[in-house]
């Protein structure tokens, strides 16, 4: 098992390497001097170069890069070229609301998704199993923002439970803070548990179809139990690998979701550095979502393992 | 008075019927042997007496264990007999474990869910089941998963599960098939161990009947859902009374019709082929070490010679095949097909490609079921620089598919279209399309049934006689071997042991190795 886990780790570092070179040297070929876009239109020449000079643009990219890669090591993520404050103060203040939601979200998902699931599998092709096909599809097709809309003029403007927007702050109280990101968590949770609880029935399907289920069966155990004792954890690989894509999406993919509610996320914070040009804070954001998606997919991998024991010997 | 009463069982899925009025009895300490060919129903009976038939399944007739009756009983009731008073074991024991729970859990689960026993008294059960079983403590320890384990050993699991509260009836569904010869005998000298000590009834179902002849006290013959035949088994196998008996033990040791090959001149020569694997490396910065897969292996085939190549599963025999194909790369010596040499890669010419075709055991995985016939046996073609086309093409096809016995029309058909031994008539077809020399056949009858395999031998010794092809036989079973080689190689370990004409080394087998598998094979006692 430390074996697996070093191997894996190892992987994950290099991973890291290779993002950060191509990030950083694709974000060089995009057209637009941000110097130039600062300045506007009319800036003499001179005022641009004393700028770029100043920002350190003018350095070469190589460079440049590695600048930037060692400033990401001790947390220096540089300054912003259109706020002048640091990248990793901005950072900071909109994690706080993207990481919870995105947690938020995940959690509700599965809390939907694992019972759902395991209850049509247990009613296939009954009226319950139908009805949760049809349902979940729904989920799926309903855009989220649509969703969401449909949430604030209930809940926020109908019953006035929730307010339509806005973010409070943690330092409102804890509960506050949940408070504003439960209708944007529910919006966004839907459409993943819809895939997830397909994922989990199919998934449990197939294993009651396995030899081993017919074994247990054999032994005395009825369909139900042997569901619950053998074919759940079975299932559990494609449902783990299904989680890990979700929350690496729910963490960026909130753009739209941030937008309805006036969330101060991080999604509407990379797309406003992309509009102004603000290549630092994207190239840190969007380093920051790759480091998520791999430690996301570590922390899965290592889920295999401890799930399955064929996996733990292997490198 | 008997364990076990079968009376007009009919059982019918989605309204097929695939049981047609079959009665069978059994008595405890004996063992019963149920024989047929597949779709015969055999699993069915099985399956039914556990009350596992599958879904949209249809029942009538009584099935009575010590005089109750098992078919008005609930789900719930059924539950509590399956396990405890029946055990069943199945065909395929590398599926028949949860790979994520130990042995010792999976078994001590059947003691645990009849409440027979708390967890630790449970666990020492299943220990003691183990035990007796084959796999001591030491050796295998309870925390050992399914994927630790070879099939015989899984097989073994399987069985400690089904007998660990010494069940009144137990019933073995092929038990035998996917494993190795003397896997096979020590699995067979188990079930009539446990028979012997606990007194309780077998149900043995197979195709084999070499399996069933020394080892059942009655016989069933079963075929397309009914019982054609039943009776002790030394009465059934003197009289073969029913012709579908005889036809059976007739095919079974079927020898094709066949000139012993005349021995030409060398068509394919190995010499000192080696071929290594990489393995893991031991630790995160350890060396990758080697697995010596061949070991020096040499021989040849003749123009017109038929060879076999027999050896246990993971001996190398597949590894084997495939260098000879060209489809691995060797660490040393050469293979040399009519003078020129056979290199892994994209090196092979293409015309010393199409002097060899190879027919695998599952027909249908090596078929694209969106292809007609047609098209699947033209594939070879490629290996041509000038394919036939137009006319021609269709000439060729129509002359592939008599030769092995289908019908030009079928070649407007979908493989799923045709049954088992079909199927591998047009595998045949497929490789004998282009005229190569030699066919490699990697157990290519293995899945067949009995009747199904002794007209595919017959198939292949009369093509073999035409066209003066070379076959080279890959099998584990020594009765195809036996029916239809001039020479045999016997391999264990990446090494051939042993190697002669066929009848000599079946007469008189030199090498330990030999011995061991001819001794393990079950035989067929023909008293007629």
């Amino acid at each position: 098992m430390l074996h697996f886990a070093l191997a894996r780790l190892t992987s994950l570092g290099l991973s890291l390497v290779v993002a950060s070179v191509v990030i950083f040297f694709a974000l060089e070929v995009v057209p637009g001097d941000p110097a130039a876009y600062m300045l506007g239109m009319n800036a003499s020449p001179e005022t641009v170069a004393a700028l770029r000079t100043e920002l350190g643009l003018d350095a070469g990219p190589v460079e440049r890069y590695f600048t930037w890669a060692t400033g990401l090591l001790t947390g220096d993520f540089g300054i912003s070229y259109t706020y002048r404050t640091p990248v990793a103060e901005m950072i900071g203040e909109r994690i706080k609301v993207s990481l919870p939601l995105a947690l938020y979200a995940l959690a509700l998902s599965t809390l939907i998704a694992f019972p759902v699931g395991i209850w049509a599998a247990t009613h296939r092709g009954k009226a319950q199993d139908m009805g949760v096909m049809a349902a979940t599809q729904l989920g799926i097709a309903v855009p989220n923002f649509w969703f969401a809309m449909l949430l604030v003029l209930v809940f926020a403007i109908g019953l006035r439970w929730f307010s339509a927007g806005g973010f409070p702050g943690w330092d409102a109280g804890f509960f506050e803070g949940m408070k504003a990101l439960t209708l944007p968590a529910i919006a966004l949770a839907l459409p993943q548990a819809s895939i997830l609880a397909r994922v989990m029935r199919s998934a449990l399907l197939d294993t009651m179809g396995e030899d081993f289920i017919r074994t247990a069966r054999a032994k005395g155990l009825s369909r139900r139990q042997a569901l619950w004792r053998h074919a759940l954890r079975n299932a559990l690989i494609p449902v783990l690998t299904i989680i890990g894509l979700q929350f690496s999406f729910l963490l960026a993919g909130a753009i739209i979701i941030e937008n309805v509610f006036f969330l101060p996320g991080l999604g509407r914070l990379v797309f406003q550095a992309i509009s102004q040009r603000d290549l630092i804070v994207v190239e840190s954001v969007v380093m920051l979502l790759v480091v998520a998606v791999i430690v996301v997919t570590f922390c899965v991998d290592l889920a295999y393992a401890a799930v399955d024991p064929r996996l733990r010997r292997r490198g | 008075m008997s364990l076990l009463r079968i009376r007009d069982l009919d059982v019918s899925i989605h309204g097929k019927p695939v049981l047609d009025r079959v009665s069978l009895e059994l008595a405890p300490g004996h063992v019963l042997g149920i024989i047929g060919e597949s779709g015969s129903g055999k699993s069915m009976t099985a399956l039914s007496i556990m009350d596992l038939l599958p879904d949209g399944s249809g029942m009538s007739g009584s099935i009575e264990l010590d005089g109750n009756d098992l078919t008005g009983l609930s789900e719930r009731q059924m539950c509590d007999i399956r396990g405890r008073d029946i055990g069943m074991i199945f065909q395929e024991p590398m599926t028949a474990l949860n790979p994520l729970r130990t042995i010792g859990d999976q078994v001590a689960e059947t003691v645990r869910i009849h409440g027979g026993a708390g967890r630790g008294e449970a666990a020492r059960i299943a220990g003691d089941m183990l035990e007796r079983v084959g796999l001591p403590r030491e050796k295998f320890p309870p925390t050992r998963y399914p994927h630790e384990l070879s099939g015989g050993q899984r097989q073994r699991v399987v069985i400690a599960m089904a007998i660990a509260l010494q069940p009144r009836l137990l019933i073995a569904d092929e038990p035998t098939t996917a494993l190795d010869v003397t896997t096979q005998a020590g699995i067979l000298r188990l079930l009539r161990r446990l028979v012997l000590e606990d007194g309780m009834g077998l149900i043995l179902i197979t195709h084999d009947l070499a399996v069933v002849s020394g080892n059942a006290d009655h016989l069933a013959i079963m075929r397309q859902g009914q019982v054609v035949e039943a009776g002790p088994s030394d009465k059934v196998m003197r009289a073969l009374r029913h012709p579908y008996t005889r036809a059976l033990f007739e095919a079974s040791s079927h020898q094709p019709d066949r000139t012993a090959g005349h021995v030409g001149t060398p068509l394919l020569e190995a010499r000192n082929m080696v071929r290594d694997y990489v393995t893991p490396r031991k630790g995160l910065f350890g060396a990758h070490g080697t697995f010596r897969a061949v070991r020096d292996v040499s021989f040849s085939i003749s123009h017109g010679e038929s060879l076999g190549l027999v050896g246990e599963s993971g001996c190398g025999k597949s590894t084997l095949t495939r260098a000879i194909l060209g489809l691995e790369p060797l660490q040393g010596g050469s293979v040399h097909v009519d003078g020129h040499p056979v290199e892994a890669g994209q090196k092979m010419p293409k015309d010393l490609r199409a002097k060899m075709q190879v027919v695998f055991q599952d027909p249908y995985g090596s078929f694209n079921p969106r292809h007609r016939v047609g098209r699947l046996v033209t594939e070879p073609f490629h290996l041509l620089d000038n394919p036939p086309k137009g006319a021609e093409r269709k000439a060729a096809i129509d002359t592939a598919l008599t030769d092995v016995g289908l019908h030009p029309d079928d070649a407007d058909r979908y493989i799923h279209e045709f049954s088992g031994g079909q199927r591998q008539r047009i595998a045949i077809a497929r490789a004998l399309i282009i005229r190569p020399q030699l066919i490699i056949l990697d157990e290519a009858v293995s899945a067949l049934d009995v009747s199904i395999r002794a007209q595919i031998l017959d198939l292949l010794a009369d093509l073999s006689g035409r066209y003066g092809l070379s076959y080279l036989f890959i099998t584990h079973d020594l009765t195809v071997v036996q029916a239809i080689t001039d020479r045999v190689m016997v391999m264990q370990a990446g090494e051939i042991v042993e190697t002669g004409r066929t009848e000599e080394v079946f007469a008189n087998p030199q090498h330990e190795y030999t011995r061991t598998l001819l001794a393990a094979a079950p035989v067929l006692e023909m008293s007629a």
